[in-house]
């Protein structure tokens, strides 16, 4: 147990009606890179937001950095969990620029009434840096692209020094190159830091290389997990999808050809 | 231009209460228009509105009832607003149209001449005592304090609050503080402005102020620059053209919009969008 770092125990979480996860467990070792895949409404994204204190569980538990997640403790995890969404959409006259989006991260470790100082600009121009958006760093932020944006997020979330890294569709909606930067910037991330990572995705070609453990989510369960060459064949994937295993086939080279 | 009006106790309490709640208003409206609620503004001050009414017909403080109702308003509204899950446009017009139908309903009911409720309609910065400016100055410094001391909190929340909520802020706290602080900034200020009107000092100096600049301390700055300006400039054409002062300062402000809106730089990103389309192009 001392290098697991994540341990679901057969979560169960609802939103109103709908049951998103339905008795799922999970164990994560640090430095671990984990995909998690499946289509949409499969609980991926639920399953990000129990981790991270986000989402509040029916039964189970989860324990994540030390502690049981309890409903007075996700402010005090959430601090050491970096989180990385979609795109999002934001306001293009929003008057704050990346640096200070950047800074964002670094609020909730400096705790209320406390201002950022020195060493706390030092980080997020460091960050800039690691993302490459150094020269967009005075740009309005509703100004940039949803890559550059999306760039940015990870900035923000690496300046909050997390211990874990979760990242949720963070390629969705953006272009070839864009999604090839984002995946390589997190793998170059996951590599030189050995930060725990979970990266949720819908779409098998926006998946890291880098992955070491797959998980393949269904109906709000853990449908399969394992190393990558087990566990995406085509058999496999057919029957996650729903799709026939030639069509399957299809896609895929489709996704070797782009 | 006879100036001698400015030296009356009466004219020097209206310039403080312009001064005061431009201020206020202003601030409060830079977390209107950033957090794009400019609805839920709408329904808090006619629910003050309506509260006011309620004291003057049962016969209490008008500024209790307008504070109360506000509030709740606003605790119907909050979670509709915070939870995000359905689009809140809908419930807040029924909540608006209910706060404006029962506000007409107690001016009914109340027995004898309707002068006090038509003040608080409209607003009367003229007949503004020494009590009220305190009150107005208490909560300027409240409203302004707090924006201060929690501004970093402020920025992560207005900027994306399930963003901020990720990082370890406190969100939700920060969002119903701002309900909090609009009601209290629309009860202090409904006195001089009035129920109907009060809304617009707070959107109108914000929503030019967001025209101007993409910082946001520069925007809270400009924004209370603004506020209080229309509220100067309303006061003295309401005074030289003899015309209700409420209306006067809130015309003001929309006219102050109305420039910076025409003369924004902001427009340029348009420009600055089509030049990337033309490059992208070739």
């Amino acid at each position: 147990m001392s290098d697991i770092v994540i341990n679901i125990e057969n979560a169960v979480v609802s939103y109103r009606e709908d049951v998103a996860l339905r008795g799922v467990s999970l164990k994560v070792k640090s430095g671990g890179f984990v995909g998690i895949v499946g289509p949409n409404g499969a609980g991926k994204t639920t399953l990000l937001t129990i981790v991270n204190g986000m989402g509040k569980l029916l039964s189970g538990r989860v324990w994540v950095l030390g502690d049981y997640l309890t409903s007075g403790n996700g402010h005090s995890l959430r601090k050491k969990v970096g989180y990385v969404a979609q795109v999002q959409n934001i306001d293009p006259r929003m008057p704050m620029n990346v640096r200070e989006v950047v800074m964002i991260g670094r609020y909730g470790l400096l705790g209320l009434l406390r201002r950022p100082g020195k060493h706390d600009w030092e980080v997020v121009d460091e960050m800039l840096a690691l993302v490459g958006m150094s020269h967009l760093a005075q740009r309005p932020i509703g100004h940039l692209s949803g890559g550059e944006q999306q760039r940015v997020a990870i900035a923000r979330c690496l300046a909050q020094e997390p211990e874990l890294f979760l990242l949720d569709e963070p390629t969705a909606s953006l272009d070839w190159k864009a999604q090839i930067d984002i995946l390589e910037l997190v793998k170059l991330i996951h590599d030189s830091r050995r930060l725990t990572t979970l990266f949720v995705t819908h779409d098998l070609s926006s998946l890291p290389m880098a992955c070491d453990r797959v998980v393949l989510m269904r109906e709000g369960l853990i449908w399969g997990e394992g190393s990558p060459e087990k566990l995406l064949t085509d058999n496999n994937l057919s029957q996650l999808y729903d799709m026939p295993v030639s069509a399957v086939k299809a896609r895929r080279q489709e996704a070797i050809l782009v | 231009m006879e100036l001698s009006i400015f030296g009356y106790q009466f004219m020097q309490n209206a310039i403080l209460s312009a001064f005061l709640g431009g201020i206020t208003c202003a601030t409060i409206g830079v977390f209107v228009v950033l957090m794009h609620m400019p609805f839920i503004g709408v329904c808090m001050s006619h629910a003050a509105f309506a509260g006011a009414l309620l004291g003057l017909w049962l016969g209490f403080n008008p500024l209790i009832g307008a504070f109360a109702l506000s509030l709740l308003s606003a605790a119907i509204i909050g979670p509709l607003a915070d939870r995000g899950e359905l689009s809140p446009e809908t419930s807040l017009g029924v909540i608006f149209s209910f706060m404006l139908g029962i506000a007409f309903l107690f001016m009914g009911l109340m027995p004898g001449t309707k002068s006090g409720a038509l003040e608080l309609l409209w607003g009367s910065i003229l007949t503004n005592t020494r009590s009220d400016i305190i009150f107005l100055g208490i909560v300027t410094i409240v409203v302004v304090g707090l924006v201060f001391v929690f501004y970093k909190e402020i920025q992560a929340t207005i900027f994306h609050r399930d963003m901020a909520r990720s990082v370890g802020i406190p969100a939700t706290v920060i969002l119903y503080g701002v309900l909090f602080l609009t009601g209290a900034t629309i009860t202090a200020s409904l006195r001089s402005i009035g129920g109907l009107l009060i809304f617009s000092l707070i959107l109108n100096p914000a929503a030019a102020a967001y025209q101007l600049t993409y910082s946001m301390k520069r925007m809270f700055l400009l924004s209370a620059g603004f506020g209080v300006l229309s509220g100067w400039t309303g006061l003295l054409f309401s005074y030289l053209f003899n015309i209700p002062s409420g209306a006067t300062i809130v015309v003001t402000s929309s006219v102050v919009f109305m420039i910076t809106a025409i003369f924004s730089p902001k427009r340029k990103v348009k420009g600055w969008q089509q030049k990337l389309l033309v490059e992208g192009r070739q």
